[in-house]
């Protein structure tokens, strides 16, 4: 009875007693969901347009902060260390295409997954050896305070960077249904052969691709890097964001967003109410195991294609 | 010329079906178990023991643990790291709470422990495929370390946190503990290697092995021809634990003698499993034990290397240098040989066969 009350009741109970508190841990969950997001995204858009599970993801972030914090210690504008930044992203992907993806076409996808994975070496090895690999502080101007709205304690970065997500999305979104390059992307990870017999050239779209997972790199490394200083550590966000990616659907940007916020709140409410009762430290395996029980029921994720098995 | 099968007649079933059907094979492994038995002994020092040799030999039990589960079920996981630990937890308690049980036989105990969790954890891969099942094993390899590190009873309430092999002897050689010599318990990791290897050749080769490979291809079909998918896949995760879990308390009490939950983590042990497999050759027994061997040496040669031919770097400068050359060279490898070590090794033999007229 006692477990079952640590457990199972005591938790509501308190939920239920500060309403308020509730909602913060809510709003707060959120904000560290959306930042989830932000990585998930990455893999979802390279995933869908080339079909590799791009675990270096965390790794690309590191990266984009890493080169944007070296050169605004050079003294370069932020504007311009941005713009920098990003060319070098595009001069990544083209290198990726050039020499991994192009001669890696009609491979098992786990063999993939391990080219990514070794990708992921590179990029930590060669971002550190570039930048040096001391935390960073990165400042970008974007005020860090905390204010009360309506009786909840709110953070000005944490709804500067929900903003930012959803400008994103919203121009990913934009740049996805409206555009020649958008049609041709999205056609591509529908079919990739159907998308070459109507004269899709598969190998620009792969740079396109993997140079936007570098410009959305490259956000969620100023989010991450404003928010915990630029640091190896970042690599491990790519581990936060898979949870957000099974329970969302590899194959969906919606989901990336949904399941991100899910996963964010029930990380925090997990951690806030049953957190005392496990004894802590939860927040490595509780939004896995969610996920995978989530995943027993709909083993697509939320968003994801339906699988349907022929044989 | 010298390598082939002509005039090596077979008048029985028994010979036909034998693992190594041409005498050349044989002679070859015959070879192979001198040199691993006998030469290396006599000729290695503690330095490679300790560094080379009984890693290698361990890594190569899980290695062939999850080439069970990957490469001949096919379902992708990354939580071996958890199940080595299962196994590591478990030979721990066994030996400190019943002092007098030989090690040998709480080895392969443990092995069972990790064998019933690995099967617990394999339930969801019945409704969950591929890649979602790959991230859903993560939630093994987390949970599982994070029961290990918060749960007090499974290191003895040790305040540090650590597990320490305690001196245990087998037929009166120190096989754990600091005090073990470097040889005895470089047999102990190679006797097992060679009894797992070939257990795992030939439950490859039988019925078991095929009903795998059936999953593997395609498990609806496999289903439709009459292989249980919920028994073929838990047989396959339980084996594969076992195997694992049997090289996890080999990777404390034979090789480390004292590590935390630290020792078992993703990227110090599932991912570099998963490496070996992948680089040595999915469904290959063979190609598992050099992968291992592969992964294993590399960061020892790139540490190495640059001292040895002279150039002086900073230490931290050429830890990320040996991180960018690591994963070069698995693309490299992966974009020259996509399946393996096993694959060239089976090259090499058409070569050999045909050599020196190859036409």
């Amino acid at each position: 009875m006692e477990v079952l009350n640590t457990f199972f009741v005591a938790p509501f109970l308190d939920m239920g007693s500060d309403l308020i508190f509730l909602t913060e841990v809510i709003i707060g969950g959120m904000m560290a969901g959306i930042m989830y997001s932000l990585v998930a995204l990455g893999f979802v858009l390279i995933y869908k347009a080339s079909g590799v599970f791009n675990y270096a993801q965390g790794a690309m972030v590191l990266f984009a902060a890493l080169t944007l914090v070296g050169l605004m210690e050079r003294h370069v504008p932020l504007v311009l260390a941005i713009i920098l930044t990003m060319g070098v992203m595009i001069g990544l992907a083209f290198l990726i295409e050039r020499y991994m993806l192009r001669k890696l076409v009609n491979q098992a996808q786990i063999i993939l997954f391990m080219a990514a994975i070794g990708l992921n070496f590179v990029f930590e090895g060669a971002g550190q050896i570039a930048w040096g690999s001391n935390v960073k502080k990165l400042d970008v101007g974007i005020p860090d305070k905390s204010f009360e709205f309506g009786g909840i304690l709110l953070n000005s970065f944490d709804l500067f960077a929900a903003c930012t997500a959803a400008i994103l999305v919203a121009i990913l979104a934009l740049f996805f249904q409206k555009t020649p390059t958008g049609r041709a992307l999205r056609a591509v990870a529908d079919d990739h052969q159907a998308a070459l017999a109507v004269g899709i050239p598969l190998n620009t779209i792969w740079v396109i691709v993997w140079s936007v997972a570098g410009f959305v790199a490259l956000v969620a490394g100023i989010m991450w890097g404003g928010k915990a200083g630029v640091q190896f550590s970042l690599v491990l966000i790519a581990l936060k964001a898979l949870p957000v990616l099974i329970l969302g659907g590899f194959e969906s940007v919606p989901g990336a967003i949904i399941g991100g916020l899910l996963i964010g709140i029930f990380e925090k409410i997990s951690e806030v109410y049953w957190g005392p009762a496990f004894g802590g430290a939860i927040e490595g395996w509780f939004a896995y195991m969610a996920a995978l029980i989530f995943l027993m029921f709909r083993p697509q994720g939320l968003f994801g294609e339906k699988i349907i098995e022929r044989v | 010329m010298f390598y082939r099968e002509a005039g090596q007649f077979k008048s029985s079933y028994q010979a036909d079906q034998a693992i190594f059907p041409i005498i050349q094979d044989r002679w070859f492994m015959a070879i192979v178990f001198v040199v691993a038995y006998l030469v290396i002994p006599l000729i290695a020092d503690e330095y490679w023991f300790q560094a080379v040799l009984i890693p290698f030999y361990v890594f190569a039990i899980a290695a062939i643990g999850l080439n069970i589960l990957t490469g001949y079920c096919g379902q992708v996981s990354l939580g071996s790291g958890a199940f080595m630990a299962v196994g590591a937890y478990a030979t721990f308690k066994l030996v400190t709470g019943f002092p007098e049980l030989n090690i040998i036989i709480a080895f392969l105990l443990s092995g069972l422990f990790a064998a019933a969790v690995g099967m617990i954890f394999g339930l969801p891969s019945l409704r969950i495929k591929g890649f979602y099942l790959a991230v859903a094993t993560l939630a093994a390899q987390f949970f599982i370390l994070w029961v290990f590190n918060k749960v007090a009873w499974f290191f003895n309430y040790n305040p540090s946190g650590f597990i320490t092999a305690p001196p245990r002897e087998v037929f009166g050689f120190l096989v754990s503990g600091p005090e073990a010599a470097p040889v005895t318990r470089y047999y102990v990791s190679l006797i097992f290697l060679t009894i797992f290897a070939f257990a795992a050749k030939n439950m490859a080769r039988g019925h078991l092995g095929r009903a795998w490979m059936a999953i593997r291809d395609m498990d609806v079909a496999a289903e439709i021809i009459g292989i249980r998918p919920l028994h073929t896949k838990l047989l396959a995760f339980g084996i594969s634990s076992f195997f694992c879990g049997v090289a996890g308390a080999l990777y404390i009490f034979v090789w480390l003698g004292s590590a935390e939950t630290e020792a078992f983590d993703l990227l110090n042990v599932s991912f570099p499993v998963l490496f070996m497999i992948i680089i040595g050759g999915l469904g290959s027994v063979l190609g598992s034990i050099l992968g291992a061997g592969f992964i294993t040496i590399l960061p020892i040669f790139l540490t190495n290397a640059p001292p040895m031919v002279g150039i002086a770097i900073s230490a931290d400068f050429a830890k990320h240098l040996e991180e960018i050359i690591f994963g070069v060279m698995i693309i490299f490898f992966l974009i020259v040989e996509p399946a393996g070590f096993n694959r060239l090794w089976q090259i090499a033999k058409e070569k050999i066969r045909k050599w020196p007229f190859p036409y």
